[in-house]
């Protein structure tokens, strides 16, 4: 196989990482939201526990696409 | 093709050089000082922020006018972050917080325009930022506390051979801060610049392909437009998340035992 072609594939197959990101981004999201909608009135308390859950949890999908990013343009 | 591909926007280039310095006799080894487009709207979004606080506070109303009311809505909403996640004592920091939030919010906004040019998007600004709140967290933390700043990374409560396992992990995780903070935001800005400019370059290519490709175009272009508005809000999330997560690190830096 080609570097170059591999190269892309390669890229593909980083992206997927991305999915676990996304699923752990709709728990938080989806976890929020049942426990706002039980206890409305502690919701707006903990908006910056959530975002902060989703910053962290983010991270880890920007890393494989990070991946992805520097197999295209970098390497 | 090499200025409408989704990655050249990001390009930096010199808007005018200040000269070399500290080049041997021969005239090679030096650097070269230049004005580039980064710079161009590092300093428009700092001279907007400082223009737009100074006049709309000029007046000093009582009662606020609007334009008034949006820097204390400002600096309302970021002192209450910094009260909330870093407690009185963090409040030292807030002009430091303020500058970050308002310095990351404004290039943000400012990239959104189209052809302007996104400043977070560079991973050099962003470790450069990220660096910086690093730095002032090690420093303060170990002026205030001592060696006291290592407990850190040993949580209370946690039984003796566990620390084992636990130590390492929270050594890793600290280290691992500047990293995450930076690539965050320069990941959520690049990717979603570019996800905006690939959209934009299939309404392009369809338009191309006659009256049919004219119809189908209509697809892109809303999601175009619907992308566009995501972005907005990425814009200000990040902000807003890198601005909360140096209100967190202060505060390991103040309250290092959790």
């Amino acid at each position: 196989m080609e570097a170059e072609a591999a190269k892309y594939i390669g890229a593909g197959i980083a992206t997927i990482g991305m999915g676990g990101a996304g699923v752990g981004v709709g728990i938080i999201f989806g976890n929020y939201l049942s426990g706002a909608l039980r206890n409305p009135a502690a919701a707006a308390s903990q908006f910056s526990n959530l975002i902060f859950g989703f910053a962290v949890t983010e991270a880890l999908g920007i890393f494989s696409l990070l991946v992805a990013l520097l197999l295209l343009f970098v390497l | 093709m090499a200025t409408t591909d989704p990655i050249s926007q990001f390009n930096i280039y010199t808007l005018f050089s200040f000269g070399t310095v500290g080049a041997d006799e021969n005239g090679a080894n030096g650097v070269e000082l230049v004005f580039t487009n980064s710079a161009l709207f590092m300093v428009l979004a700092v001279t907007f922020t400082a223009g737009y606080l100074i006049l709309s506070t000029r007046g000093r109303g009582l009662v606020p006018s609007r334009v008034q009311l949006v820097s204390e809505i400002l600096y309302e909403f970021i002192a209450n972050m910094v009260r909330s996640s870093a407690g009185n004592e963090g409040m030292k920091f807030f002009p430091f917080v303020f500058t970050i939030f308002t310095f990351i919010l404004i290039t943000n906004m400012l990239g959104m325009y189209p052809y302007f040019f996104t400043v977070a998007a560079q991973l050099i600004v962003t470790v450069a930022l990220a660096l910086l709140v690093m730095t002032i967290v090690v420093v303060y933390g170990v002026k205030k506390n001592g060696f006291g700043f290592l407990k850190l990374f040993v949580p209370s409560g946690v039984p003796v051979p566990v620390l084992f396992l636990v130590v390492p992990i929270e050594i890793l995780s600290f280290l691992s801060r500047p990293l995450s903070l930076s690539l965050r935001l320069f990941g959520n800005m690049l990717a979603g610049h570019i996800v905006i400019k690939v959209f934009a370059g299939f309404v392009v290519m369809l338009t191309g392909m006659g009256a049919f490709g004219i119809v189908g175009a209509i697809l892109p272009l809303g999601m175009t437009v619907a992308l566009t508005g995501l972005e907005f809000l990425v814009s200000g999330l990040q902000a807003f998340v890198f601005t909360i997560l140096t209100c967190v690190y202060l505060n390991d830096a103040i309250n290092p035992g959790h």
